[in-house]
Formats: C-alpha cells, structure tokens, sequence
C-alpha cells in the first residue's frame, strides 16, 4: 500500500482549551478509516486541520503524497484532492443539483459559463454514484440522503482522492446507511481513501479497515477493525478513569409529575405517551431527527402538539408558549447552549439571574445589586462553578463551567421538571462526570429530569429509566438496570 | 428535448415569477378595460421612461440581494454621482461618454467604501449603508447647500432619441436615454447573474457563505464586487434621471429607497440572500409602476399610491411565504 497522507505532531488550541495534542495519522491510498471518538475528542479539528480550514500550531508535519506541508489552505488541500464532506454537507441549497456538483466549474478567473458541460460532469457523476433525481431541482428540495449523495458525487466531480465524511450517518435511516456503506466500498475499490468520522460503533467496524481512536483532543491508538470490537472501542474512546454503574432508582422514588398520553405533532412525532416521576432521571435517546429535541421543545411548550394530552400532579394542562411551562415549573437546557442557553458576551451575574428577574424585583420592579449577587453567590457556590469575577462575560469560562452556569440558570427556577438536552456535549469528561454529579443530586431532591442524549452509554449510566424514540415514535420504554449498550443500540438503529 | 421543457415550463409554474406575471396579466387587463389611456403605447413608453431610475437601482440592489447584503445607501450615491458629474460637464465641457465615465466613477469608489466597512470590519450592511446614506447626503448638503443646478449642458439637455417613428397623427417614439439604459442594465444584469461564474459565485455566497468559503471562494472580492456594481448603478441611474428631470435636485432622491426596495422584493428576492431573479425584478418593477400609473389613470388621490403599493408586498410575500411552508410541511414526513 502506498501512503496518500501522513501527519505527525499535530497540536492545536483554542484560547486556553488543547483540541488536539500531539496527534499522529497516517492514511492509505484505496483504505476506508474510521475517525472515531466522543464529542469534544478532537475529531472535527483534526478534520479541519487536514482541510485546511485551520492551521496546527507551529511544529506539526503534514505529508500529502510524498510533499510536505507545513500547514495547508483549503485551495491547497483541494488541489491535492482532498476533499470534506461536513456534517451541514456545505451545499448551496438555493441552487440546483447540477450545479452544487459541477460548482468547481465557477472557480478560476472570469469565464462564461457552460452549463451543457457543467451538467454533462453532474450527470456522469450521478450515474456513477447512482442518485435518481431531476438534475434541476433544488437542493433544498431533496431529503437529507438525497443531499448527502449530491454531496459526494460534488466531491468526485473534484477529482476526490481523498474522501472524508463528518458524521454521514447522523441522519440517516438504515436503509440509507446501508446504501451509503455500499457506495464507499465502490468508492474504495476505484482507489480513493475514505474517512469515515463517526460515534457509532457498529457502523465503523462495519465498515473500515483501520480505526483511529481519540480521546480529549490525543490520540489513543489505531488498531485494525478486524481485532477490535465494539466493547473494546468504547472502552478505548470513554478511558476507564470513569467507570459509571447503572443507577438503581431509588425507593424514594415519587409520584407522577408530568404525564403525556397520545402527544403527536405532524411531522416531528406521533403517539408518544410517558410518564416523568419525581426524583427519577429519565433518558431519551434516538437518532437525530428521530423527533426528539421536537418532543422536548413541546414539553415545554415551544412545539404545540397537534394531538394528545399533557398533565402536571394528574392536572391537565396546555403550554402554548414556554412562558406557560416555565411558570409551572417546567425548565429546558438546550443542546446548543452557546447560541441559545448562554448570553456569551455578558456578565456570569446577568446570566444566571435571567429566568429569575421577576422574583429579583423589588420596589417599582427595581433589581438591587445586592439581591442579584446573593443570589448569583449562592449558586456559584452550590454548584462548584470556578469564576473569578461574576461580572465577566460568560465566554470566559471553559465549556464545563459555561455548562453549569446554564444549570445554574434554570435551577434557579425551582424547577419540578428538567429536560436536558444534551447536557454534555462539547464539554471534557471530568467536567461530564461534574454534570451527572449535579443531575444525580437534582433527582434526590425531587426533581423529575428528562435528559436527551447522542450518547447510549451516558443515558444508560446516568438514567433510571431509558426512552428510545425511532422514526418519531417512542420505541423503547426500559429500566437501565435491565438492558444493556448493545440491546438499546440496536433500538436505536433498528 | 420536449419532456424537459414540459419540466422546466412546470418548474416555472410553481415559480414566484410566474404567480407575478399572471397578477400583472390581469391588472393590465382591468385597468385597460376602465381606462382606455392605459394600454397604449404612449404610457408604455411614458412608464418605462419615467421607471428607468428605480429599474436601474433596483437592478444593483437585486445583485447586493443575491449577495446577503443589503444597500440602502444607493439615492445618496446617486444625488453625489448626478451632482459631481454635471457639476464637472458645466465648468469643463464634456460629452457622453465623459459623463457616464464620471458618474459610473464615484458610485463605484462610494459602494466599495460600503463594502470595505462591510467586509472588513464585519459590521452588518444595514447599518453599514444607513450610515454612508447620512454621510454621503450630508455631505453634499453641506457643500452644494442644496442648490439646484438649472442649466445642463445643451447636448445633454436634448438627450438621445433613436429609432424614432411615428405612431399616429402627431406622436413619435423612439429610444431615448432612459429605455436604452434601462434595458443595457437588465441585459448586461442578466448576462452577469446567468451566464458568468462570477454571477454564480454570487448566488452560491448568497446561499451559503461558510460553504464559499470552504470551496475557495474569494468572498472579500465578491463582495467587493457587488456594492462597486450596486455603486455603478447607482452613477447610471442618476444620469438618466437628471436627463428626464432637466435639472440636478440633490434633495429629490434620496427618500427614493423604499420604492426601489420594493420592486426588487416584489420580485421574489429574499433578504436572506441567495436568491432572486432579474425577470422577476422586471416583473417586480413592472407592477410596482402599473399599480402607481393605475392608481393615477383611475383617477384615485395619488396619496393612497404608498398605502397600495405596501398592501401589495405584503401579500405577495405573505403568499410566498405561505406556499414555502406549505411545501415544507408536506415534504417533511413521507
């Protein structure tokens, strides 16, 4: 085998967090890899540093087909045959089929355009990848599958020698997974080298030949599909500093808080029916698109239901607005915190007193300084947050710490009922293990918490109960303590 | 190829542009049946000539558009370019091409300044434009003290008249200044955003700018780009209207933007970016001036012209709009 690409000593940073430290990877001509790690590993900066998009700090070695880099631009790494594939698929929605994989056509100097060529190359490359579509339609009219193949062959119609997809199957229904590992067997065969970069284990050994681990932004190892298997990769992705037990529920366990019978809404979900208790941690795990951040958002009222019935303490209730759930007692922490959760640019003070203003307000709805940095005191202090001023903008703290500070924010809210939604993405694993130490600490106190995650290993050790949801609907209903990674996996993918 | 065309004729069907041009259809056809002044040849020509300045911005800001900006600094760049230029004719003497050189000048040099402000110092283009709108104007306030200038060079004062025939007992028409830039700007428009790659890179930025980027794009030259042309013309348009006007007013235009707004978003353009078309600002620009002419012809105050022309967008937007979601929801779930 002749190597396509070799790096070695590839560090990067951002602000005071290491994405990447002293990372090696070498590449093969005609090899499908597997890119694996948890969310925050390093996987997309490594990624962007091959593409280009950002440079390693000074002191890495980059080979691409015998030529050294020391760092390379995305018109280099282009014109090396490199191509991305990310996981928003960069295409041009507003634009049609042809022209999203003939669009290398438009670069250059100042040139009419030839579209009978520009869609003779967008026609020979969907033949040879297969893709069935009206070739002047829009991109925006094509479902995530049909984007993601004009995405590839946009990639091949570039002379793509080497193929690297970010999370191809984040999406995807099965069925079209399976379509899309055929297609990069073919692909191998033709002699291109395909990354594949992916949290799901069963479809990495499936597909690759060679696995490279990361870990908290190092490199754990890269091992040969064939002797490896899916315990053992989680194993080396997760590290065994943290080894977590499933969480029994606990007698103490109370009544319902929040009932659902029936909730369906076209489109996102249908007949959805749960029950959340007080002091139980729930998770809900799916793939995206499986409906469900849709259902949490209509728990707390941002996503009426067109169907079936809410009930809070056994009374019937409509949220028509999240203003409705808030004011009963219900919080939401958004997957994204960083657009949505947190108000980066200012002060940790006015962020976690946000929710609260209201119940801050003194005289004439005046807010005293003094109410508001008791408060903001008192829940620095309780959740171990690290902040040397609170009245620095929220940006300054690590990921783990902004994660907290967004807890901190609903808490304040006396909240019946928690949904999380994603609470650890982005954030290191110690910080991990401070979050579900704060989660676990909620449900004690009688909180009903509903957390959302990618993650099947962290719903089934920081979870009582585990909720499935596929395709829109609620698949799997199960205690943690009796199932297993493997048995909600297969739910989850099916 | 005929079952392509079949496609693409029912691609057009369920276009913005086609729903525009049947609304134009029967508008046309009413107004002609109560009065009989509108469908001539006389007010066709009176409306393109009187139309070509809003039909020339409109086109620049259709390109800015496509780009995800927005410019609204463009009457100020005009009063500047039609100011300066017939300013320089009358001390030095000059001639057509002079003048158009001139004016196509300052408005390119003011949409770059806009677009280095955009570009480099990432301050978004609404307030970016807003402020060199109130620069611009100010600033020629300031130096003219807003006087008009009456007297223009003769040859300009007479204009251009080609292809002229009679039509009738004592009317003759022929292309004057006004249509003949108008329609340069919509064919040269036309030939940028279709058959160039520089046109193409302007949608595919417009669309998606992190994706332009990521393919190699060079996004600062585009941009660049758009506001200089949004600047050129704005130097055009200001000549011809100075030409119809017989005067340069540096008060008159700038007020003006709103109307050239909305020929271009009546048009299907989408503030978004990344979309929009030069037939359809035609066709945006064409029924902005048939719902003004006609409030006119039937005799209506012309003082519920604005209110007619905003009850116009907001449907046409609302109904656009409404269908996009419409097609979302059913192509959401199979």
């Amino acid at each position: 085998m002749t190597t396509f690409l070799e790096m070695s000593g590839i560090s990067k940073r951002f602000g005071g967090v290491h994405a990447l430290r002293d990372v090696d990877l070498t590449l093969e001509v005609g090899e499908v890899h597997c890119l694996v790690g948890e969310n925050g590993s390093g996987k997309s900066t490594l990624i962007k540093i091959i593409s280009g998009v950002e440079a390693p700090e000074p002191g890495g070695r980059i080979v691409i087909s015998g030529k050294e880099y020391p760092k390379l631009s995305p018109v280099y790494s282009t014109h090396c045959g490199i191509q991305v594939i990310y996981q928003d698929l960069s295409l041009f929605s507003n634009l049609t089929v042809v022209e999203n994989i003939a669009m290398a056509h438009h670069l250059g100097g100042v040139h009419t355009v030839n579209w009978s060529s520009m869609r003779a190359i967008a026609m020979a490359t969907m033949a040879k990848v297969g893709i069935e579509v009206d070739p002047e339609t829009k991109v925006s009219e094509l479902s995530i599958a049909g984007r993601q193949l004009v995405a590839i062959c946009r990639a091949l119609a570039a002379d793509a020698k080497l193929l690297i997809m970010d999370e191809p199957t984040a999406s995807l229904t099965r069925h079209e997974v399976n379509t899309l590992i055929k297609l990069v067997s073919d692909l191998k065969r033709s002699g291109i080298c395909v990354v594949f970069v992916s949290h799901r284990l069963d479809e990495v050994l499936e597909i690759a030949e060679r696995v490279t681990v990361l870990r908290d932004g190092a490199k754990v190892g890269t091992f040969a599909a064939a002797a490896i298997d899916g315990s053992k990769l989680s194993h080396l992705m997760t590290g065994k500093a943290f080894e977590y037990q499933k969480q029994v529920p606990d007698l103490a366990v109370g009544a319902v808080v929040l009932e659902v019978q029936g909730l369906g809404r076209d489109g996102d979900y249908d007949d959805v029916s749960l029950q959340l208790r007080a002091g139980e941690v729930v998770g809900l795990t799916g793939l995206l698109g499986s409906g469900r951040t849709e259902l949490a958002l209509s728990l707390f009222g941002m996503n009426p239901p067109d169907r079936g019935t809410m009930a809070l303490d056994g009374h019937r209730v409509v949220l028509n607005t999240n203003a409705d759930a808030i004011r009963r007692g219900i919080a939401y922490v958004s997957e994204d915190r960083l657009t949505l959760g947190l108000i980066l640019d200012q002060s940790i003070t006015s962020n976690v007193t946000l929710t609260v203003l209201e119940r801050l307000a003194g005289a004439f709805g005046l807010i005293g300084t003094r109410a508001r940095q008791s408060h903001v005191a008192r829940w620095v202090a309780e959740l171990g947050i690290k902040v040397s001023d609170p009245n620095n903008p929220v940006k300054t703290l690590s990921g783990g710490n902004q994660q907290r500070i967004v807890l901190a924010k609903w808490m304040a809210t006396n909240p019946r009922v928690l949904i999380l939604d994603s609470p650890t993405v982005g954030v290191d694993i110690r910080a991990k293990d401070g979050i579900y130490e704060i989660i676990r600490r909620l449900a004690r106190e009688g909180v009903a918490v509903l957390m959302i995650s990618d993650e099947i290993p962290e719903v089934l050790y920081h979870s009582h109960r585990v909720l499935v949801m596929r395709e829109g609907r609620l698949t799997a209903d199960v205690m943690a303590a009796d199932t297993s990674e493997d048995a909600l996996r297969q739910a989850v993918n099916a | 190829m005929p079952k392509s065309r079949f496609a693409s004729f029912g691609r057009f069907r369920r276009s913005h542009e086609f729903w525009l041009l049947i609304v134009i259809l029967v508008l046309c056809a009413s107004l002609g049946a109560a009065n009989g002044q509108f469908l001539t040849m006389q007010n066709l020509f009176d409306l393109l000539t009187s139309y070509a300045f809003v039909g020339i911005l409109a086109l620049g800001l259709l390109v800015v558009l496509i780009a995800g900006g927005i410019d609204i600094s463009f009457t100020a760049t005009a009063s500047v370019a039609q100011y300066v230029t017939l300013t320089v004719a009358n001390a030095y003497g000059a001639n057509w091409v002079c003048v158009f050189a001139i004016a196509i000048g300052i408005g390119g040099t003011l949409g770059a300044l806009n677009a280095i402000f955009i570009q480099k110092l990432r301050i978004p283009s609404i307030i970016v434009s807003v402020a060199t709108l109130n620069i611009f104007y100010g600033l020629l306030i300031f130096f003219t003290g807003g006087k008009y200038i009456y007297s223009l060079p003769d040859w300009f004062a007479t204009g251009i008249f080609w292809f002229e025939f009679d039509w009738g007992k004592d009317t003759s028409y022929g292309v004057n200044l006004q249509i003949l830039a108008l329609g340069f700007s919509f064919l040269f428009t036309w030939l940028l955003l279709n058959r160039s790659n520089i046109g193409r890179q302007i949608y595919a930025m417009g669309g998606n700018t992190d994706a332009a980027q990521r393919l190699g794009f060079h996004v600062f030259g585009l941009n660049m780009l758009v506001y200089c042309y949004m600047g050129v013309m704005a130097g055009i348009a200001s000549l011809v209207q100075a030409q119809l006007a017989q005067s340069v007013a540096p008060t008159v235009l700038v007020g003006k933007e709103l109307d050239v707004v909305a020929a271009v978003v009546l048009g299907g353009a989408s503030l978004m970016g990344g979309v929009g078309t030069v037939l359809g600002t035609f066709l945006g620009l064409a029924l902005l001036a048939i719902l003004q002419n006609g409030i006119i012809l039937l005799g209506v105050s012309s003082y519920w012209s604005p209110f007619f022309v905003g009850l116009v967008i907001l449907i046409s937007v609302s109904a656009t709009a409404w269908s996009q979601r419409e097609r979302r929801t059913r192509s959401a779930r199979p």
